[in-house]
This record gives structure tokens, C-alpha cells and sequence, in this order.
């Protein structure tokens, strides 16, 4: 056991595709935060509120005022040296830093898409993806290597199947499977795409599109890992992200997963692309290729492939703790984020918070409008944690406004995949005598239905 | 090479089929089992929209014909004239009042005609000045029908006190003039927003089928939602009642100064709502395509029968409010309270249950309330 570890880890491959990975991944985060200024995203979302959503821990990372779109600039940048592997150890801590720091702002934006940049940029530090075709490796033939050890093309390999993999295991659930829930409220109203929107409206095409999902998440990474049916396999990749990104507004993500895809194609192709790139830019390619292998200090080397092993143990297991909780995920949401649960629900709620002074009783109601962005109490009104960090955000703003004794309530309503909407929280409830923590959230009133299934 | 081929392909498709809000879809909803978009926003445009607007057109050009013929001859006939005119106006004003779309967004329509509590020291001293821009946002609440309410009883106890403004008072010149501003600018706003329905924004809306945020659908549904759940929920109830501010407030009762009047306009803004749901055609008892029949068609007739029949217990409880909403709050505010609960009810069936079954987004930025 331990003699095939040692030799897997022994074990050498081309690193080409990790150069062609690295160049991609560059190229799209820049697209992304490209995109994102254009958008007026920044302002929308990281100005304008005056209120942000902080995840439990991380309170004290909140946007930096206009200092925000340095930090998008220096994101930005960071991107274009991780692509062409300039200082890349540099370019990549940083982009790591600044995208997480970015993510880490304000809750309300969390995306699976987003958090799993956040883990790859992590990953992609330990691996070395400047060794070859970078100007890094350019600059200094003594770093350059044409050869890396097999693991470090394999462990982003495995990144993307767990991905893949778990969320498929997460569409294993009776709304998704036997009730085509959500995809059933979601597809008639792209009546109005191209060719599509008259499909769209039929039931049988929800089964067919949940059921195939299903199927293609949890298969896909085993297709693409076999060679035989990697390439119609790429093909499905293809398709089902083109599909996924004309029927939802889901921005960069499908190209993302495209071009994350081909490192599952063998070095040959990947010596093809960088060939393109050469003679469109004249490189000297073969400067390159120089058949040399990369050894690292046997310290370093331990250090490096212990923390990758954490780290993919610590993913294994983290989307898993949600059987910690009782009650439904769907409904509490306690252990939801972070595990590949990608457009399972068409959640959404209602929620009036209620202020009382506990000694004479006066009480009043309070316009979400005047605290929070519309995108940010729509998020709000249907996640227990949202709810009630609002609450103790409401108590601090009235209590510095002079008012005393405060009692926080909130009248609150969910509806969850096509359900006709419940009571949420408990309306007898003082939200002020709960602080935020991982524990249960006991104020939150039971889900009168069953879904079954992971 | 195979694999750049097909990426070249796949940008193309993506370019293809990018549904980015770009305007205007073609339609849909052409064969049997698909609702027809086009036909609700039609049915909405021609059948409610346009006929509430021609309908309220022609009695504020009446209101402001009798506001001229009071202003050159206050006399007792033609104070009671005027003010029965006042009322049938203010009361067919609530059936367009959630129509804020279009022209009537564009010129804050129902913020001028309809911002209450008014102001009545400002008006008071605008009159006394005699020079105001009534087309400035911060003299919302400083016209419209609240000051026409005031005007008309507001300024005595009885009919004498208030004819007595316009003829025996030093500035009776000036409360003329403030009146006649008022009444003439109620209908010229709404004769634009009338002029624009029938001109070319009714095509631009029942064409605008697009499924985006932009689309006529849900653009409109939005306006319909946030006005139940901010003016009529809210401006016409829970204000008044305290239901929102703990404190029952009579001062923020519509139509506050005439008093008996406050319940009847609820009561036709509620009805206008429910109409609206249902599709019911103004003026007669002819429906079409409507949330009702949209939600029928996507299987969600559950929901349709829910919300209706909660439209119905709000309008047997409101049944047995006072005339004077300011007399209900007075002496048995908890009936109030109950109507507002009812109400709360329905917001949320409207703006959770509903928009999530036609998968509409909430998008809408508030504003002030009225």
C-alpha cells in the first residue's frame, strides 16, 4: 500500500495540460472580473448596500469602500500573471487572497461557481503550473521543466469530479427526481427562447432534464477519466453547459467548466493547443521541451503533498455535515453552502421584522427597503442565519437611535419547490437572545413536508 | 483539429442563444398548452388598463370644468357639485393607481395625485404667498386629491366656513387660484397618461412579451404586488391603524379631511385589485387572461382559488369597517388590526406564492410610500 503510494507519487507526466489549464484559468478570472466591473457589479453590490452579510468568522472582511475596485484591479491582474506565469507563485497567493477576500464580503453573491474558484486558486498554489510554457520558466531554464509529477494534473482532475460527483449525489432527492422540482416552475418561463420555449413548457421535459442531470453529474468524471468515451464525453460536457447557460443566468461558470474539462484529454492535445499559442504569438515552443523533470527538497515535497491530501480529505468530507443537523437541509439550510448543492431549490420568503420595547410594549414594523438592497432581502428572506444576523443588526441601529429595551421579531413565511408557503421562524421568538454559531438554530419552525432522499 | 472545432461551435451557440435581457422575445405561446403571454398583457392593456384611464379621464376633465365654474361663482351648488365630482374621481383614481408603468411611472403620477398624509401648512402658505411650482417632487404632498380634500373640507366645519375661504377671506383670490391649480393639473397628468395608452405605448407594452426582468409581465406584476402590499396594504391600512408603527395614526387616513369617504375608496382599490387578478374587463363582468387563467395554466390552480378566496375574506371583513376610517381607528382600531392581518395574508400569498409559481423575480426598487 504504502510502496504504490510512493511510486504513484513517483510517478511523471507531461506538463503540458497543467500549462494549458493554468493559461485558461487565467484568462477567464480575468474575463470574470472583467465582466463584473462592466456590470456595475461592484457598486450594486459591494458600494451601494449599506448593510453586508458577513459568513460566521469572517465579520471583520467587509467591503473597502472605493479601495473595493482596487482590490477587483489588483484581483484582475493577479489573473493576467496567473495566465501567462509571470512571478506566478506570487500572482496566484494573490489572486487566491483577493478572490476569497472578495467572496468573503458579503454573503448574500455565495455561488458554488465562486467558492469553487476560491478552493482551485488554492489548490493551484501548491501545484507547479509555471514550470512549463510560462514566462517564468523563460526567463529562468533552471526552473523549467517539461516533465511534473503525475499527482499534480491528477488532484485538479479530482477537484472537478468531486464537483461533478457530489452534486449529483445531492440531486438524489425526491423533488428533483419525482417531483421534476424546481426545474418544473423554472423551464415554462423561458418561454421565450429561440426554438426551445414551446419544449419548455412540457412536464416530461422537466423529468427529462432533472433525470439527465442527475445522470451526467455523477457519470461525467468517470467518462472523461476513461478514455474511450472521453471524447463523447467532452461532447456532453459541451452541451450540457451550453444548455445550462442559455436556460439560466449563471454567467461565466459553464465556460469555466468547458476549458477546466480538457485536462482530462492526454498530453498530445494539450502539446497541440500550446502549439497554436506558439505560432500565433511566435514562441519558441521547444525551448520548453526540455525532458527535464521536476524534483522538490524531500521537506518540501512532504509539506506540499500533506497539505493537498488535507485538503481534499477536508472536501470529501465537509459537504457531508449537514447529517449533523436534524430537520431538512432544504428548509434550515444548516450545512447547505460549500457542497455542490447547484440549482436544487426554488426557494424564496417573506420576512417583517417586528421591534419592542419589552417594557412598554411599543412596537412597530421595519421597512426592509431601508437597510437592504431588493437582491439582499430576497436572499435574506428565506436563509435562518441571513435572518438573524439582520436581526441583531436592526437592534444595534435602533438602540443607537435611542431606543431601549429592544426585542427583535420577525413574521416570516418560506416557500420551497413549488410548496405553498409556511410560517419560517418562530414569531414568538426574541432573535436578540440567539447569537450566530454552527449549532442548530433552534427558532426555526419544522418543515411540514418530506423530501426524501441524500 | 477536432476539439477547437467543436469549442468554436460551442461560443457560437452560446452567442446564439445568450438570453441576456435583450429586449423583446417573439411572442411564445402560440400552440395549445402554452399560456399566452401576449394575450394576458393585451387583455390587461385593452380591456383595463386603457378603459380605467379613458374612464377617470373624462371625470377629472369634469372636475376641472366644475372647479372653473366654482372659482368664477362659489356658490353652495356649485361646492356640492364640485365636491360629488371629487369624490366620483378620487374613487375611479383607485383603479389606476397600481398602473405604475410607462407614462405614469415617468411623471410619478400617483405620487402627484395621490401622496397623503397632506401637508396642510405648506399648502396654507404656498395660498397665502400665492407662488408655488406644483411640478416639483417635494410638493407631492401639497396637491393631487388629498389637496382637493382639504380644499373642499378641510378649510371650515361646515359648508358655509369653507365657501366663506373662497369668498369672504382676505386671500380668497388666492385659495381660488390654489384650487383651480390643482384640479386643472390633475387633469392634464392624467390626460397624459391616458393620451400615451392610447397613443403608442400600449403596442410597446403588449409587444414587450420578452421573459426578462424587462418583460411587460414582470414588470407590471412587480408594480401590481408592491402597490397591494405599500399603498394599499400599508398607505390605506396599516398607517392609519399603527398596524406598522404601533401608533394609530387617524391623520393618515385618505381622504381625511371628508371624512366618510375614506372607507369607499379602500374598498374600490381592493376590488380593483382582485378585478385585476382575474382579469375582470373594467365596466363589465367579462374576464380574460389574468393571473388566474396563468396560474390555472401552470397547474397551479391551488394557488388561484387561494388567493381569491383571500381577496374574499378581506372584502367580507372590510365589510363591516366604519365609512370613516378615521372614526374606525378612533373607536374600534382592532377591527383595523384584523383587516390589516387579513390583508398581510394576501401580500404574502401575492408576493411569495405567486411570483414564485410564475417565477418572477422581485426586482423592485421602493420608494417612499403615500
Amino acid at each position: 500500500m504504502n510502496l504504490s503510494i510512493s511510486k504513484y507519487l513517483n510517478s511523471y507526466t507531461e506538463a503540458a495540460p497543467l500549462a494549458v489549464f493554468r493559461i485558461g484559468f487565467g484568462i477567464m478570472m480575468f474575463a470574470s472580473i472583467l465582466r463584473f466591473w462592466l456590470n456595475g457589479w461592484i457598486e450594486k453590490l459591494y458600494i451601494t448596500p449599506k448593510f453586508h452579510f458577513s459568513y460566521y468568522g469572517f465579520e471583520w472582511v467587509k467591503p473597502l469602500g472605493d479601495f473595493t475596485y482596487l482590490l477587483f484591479i489588483i484581483c484582475g491582474l493577479s489573473a493576467i500573471f496567473v495566465a501567462i506565469g509571470y512571478k506566478y507563485v506570487i500572482a496566484i497567493i494573490t489572486f487566491f487572497l483577493s478572490f476569497t477576500y472578495i467572496e468573503l464580503m458579503d454573503k448574500t453573491t455565495y455561488l458554488n461557481h465562486y467558492y469553487f474558484i476560491s478552493i482551485l486558486s488554492f489548490l493551484l498554489i501548491f501545484l507547479p503550473a509555471n514550470a512549463y510554457f510560462s514566462v517564468d520558466a523563460w526567463k529562468d531554464p533552471e526552473r523549467a521543466f517539461q516533465k511534473i509529477p503525475r499527482w499534480c494534473i491528477d488532484s485538479i482532475k479530482l477537484l472537478l469530479g468531486i464537483v461533478y460527483f457530489y452534486a449529483g449525489l445531492a440531486k438524489l432527492n425526491s423533488d428533483w427526481l419525482f417531483n421534476a422540482m424546481p426545474l418544473k416552475i423554472w423551464l415554462p418561463s423561458k418561454y421565450d427562447i429561440p426554438f426551445l420555449g414551446d419544449l419548455m413548457q412540457q412536464e416530461w421535459v422537466a423529468y427529462t432534464f432533472s433525470w439527465s442531470g442527475m445522470l451526467y453529474d455523477l457519470f461525467i468524471p468517470f467518462l472523461l477519466l476513461y478514455s474511450r468515451t472521453r471524447f463523447m464525453a467532452f461532447l456532453a460536457v459541451i452541451i450540457f453547459h451550453v444548455m445550462t447557460r442559455v436556460l439560466f443566468p449563471i454567467g461565466m461558470f459553464p465556460y469555466i467548466m468547458i476549458i477546466s474539462a480538457l485536462i482530462f484529454f492526454s498530453p498530445k492535445i494539450h502539446h497541440q493547443i500550446l502549439n497554436k499559442i506558439s505560432t500565433l504569438f511566435s514562441i519558441t515552443k521547444t525551448k520548453f521541451d526540455n525532458n527535464r523533470m521536476l524534483f522538490k527538497k524531500q521537506q518540501e515535497r512532504k509539506f506540499i503533498t500533506s497539505v493537498v491530501a488535507v485538503f481534499f480529505v477536508i472536501q470529501l468530507l465537509f459537504p457531508w455535515r449537514y447529517l449533523l443537523y436534524p430537520g431538512e437541509l432544504f428548509w434550515t439550510e444548516e450545512g447547505f453552502r460549500f457542497s455542490w448543492r447547484v440549482m436544487l431549490m426554488e426557494k424564496a420568503g417573506y420576512a417583517e421584522f417586528k421591534v419592542v420595547d419589552s417594557e412598554t410594549g411599543k412596537r412597530f414594523y421595519v421597512d426592509n427597503s431601508d437597510f437592504l438592497t431588493p437582491f439582499q432581502e430576497k436572499q435574506m428572506s428565506f436563509q435562518p442565519d441571513f435572518i438573524l444576523e439582520y436581526a441583531h443588526f436592526l437592534a444595534e441601529h435602533f438602540r443607537k437611535d435611542g431606543h431601549k429595551n429592544i426585542e427583535i421579531y420577525v413574521d416570516s413565511y418560506v416557500g420551497l419547490n413549488g410548496r405553498k408557503s409556511t410560517p419560517y421562524i418562530s414569531p414568538e421568538v426574541n432573535l436578540l437572545n440567539f447569537a450566530d454559531s454552527f449549532k442548530h438554530k433552534t427558532y426555526i419552525l419544522p418543515f411540514e413536508d418530506e423530501i426524501k432522499g441524500l | 483539429m477536432k476539439i477547437s472545432r467543436i469549442l468554436i461551435l460551442a461560443c457560437l451557440v452560446f452567442a446564439a442563444c445568450s438570453t441576456e435581457d435583450d429586449g423583446s422575445g417573439d411572442g411564445g405561446g402560440n400552440t395549445d398548452d402554452n399560456f399566452d403571454r401576449g394575450a394576458m398583457l393585451a387583455n390587461w392593456a385593452d380591456n383595463i388598463i386603457l378603459p380605467s384611464y379613458e374612464n377617470l379621464d373624462e371625470d377629472s376633465g369634469k372636475l376641472e370644468d366644475l372647479a372653473k365654474s366654482f372659482v368664477e361663482n362659489p356658490g353652495n351648488t356649485e361646492l356640492i357639485a364640485l365636491r360629488a365630482q371629487f369624490k366620483v374621481a378620487y374613487q375611479n383614481f383607485q383603479s389606476v393607481s397600481m398602473f405604475d408603468i410607462g407614462k405614469a411611472e415617468e411623471l410619478n403620477y400617483r405620487s402627484f395625485l395621490n401622496t397623503y398624509p397632506l401637508n396642510p401648512n405648506d399648502v396654507e402658505s404656498k395660498i397665502a404667498s400665492g407662488s408655488y411650482n406644483l411640478t416639483l417632487p417635494s410638493s407631492y404632498d401639497e396637491q393631487g386629491f388629498p389637496a382637493l380634500d382639504y380644499l373642499l373640507f378641510g378649510l371650515g366645519s361646515t359648508s358655509e366656513e369653507v365657501l366663506g375661504k373662497y369668498t369672504l377671506d382676505a386671500n380668497a383670490e388666492n385659495y381660488k387660484a390654489y384650487l383651480l391649480e390643482v384640479a386643472t393639473r390633475i387633469n392634464a397628468l392624467t390626460a397624459e397618461v391616458t393620451a400615451s395608452w392610447q397613443g403608442d405605448y400600449r403596442d410597446t407594452f403588449v409587444n414587450n412579451t420578452s421573459s426578462s426582468s424587462n418583460g411587460s409581465v414582470d414588470r407590471l406584476t412587480n408594480k401590481y404586488v408592491m402597490y397591494f402590499e405599500k399603498f394599499l396594504r400599508s398607505g390605506k391600512i396599516g398607517f392609519p391603524s399603527g398596524a406598522i408603527t404601533g401608533t394609530p395614526s387617524p391623520i393618515n387616513v385618505e381622504s381625511y379631511y371628508s371624512g366618510d369617504f375614506s372607507k369607499q375608496l379602500y374598498l374600490q382599490a381592493l376590488s380593483s385589485s382582485k378585478d385585476f387578478f382575474i382579469g375582470k374587463h373594467f365596466g363589465d363582468a367579462q374576464t380574460g387572461e389574468s393571473y388566474q387563467s396563468y396560474l390555472e395554466a401552470l397547474d397551479r390552480g391551488d394557488l388561484a382559488d387561494d388567493i381569491l378566496s383571500q381577496f374574499n375574506t378581506i372584502q367580507a371583513r372590510s365589510g363591516e369597517l366604519d365609512q370613516s376610517l378615521r372614526n374606525q381607528v378612533e373607536t374600534n382600531n382592532t377591527l383595523m388590526l384584523e383587516v390589516h392581518d387579513e390583508l398581510q395574508k394576501e401580500v404574502v400569498l401575492l408576493k411569495l406564492d405567486m411570483l414564485q409559481a410564475l417565477s418572477i423575480s422581485v426586482d423592485y426598487v421602493d420608494s417612499d410610500g403615500d
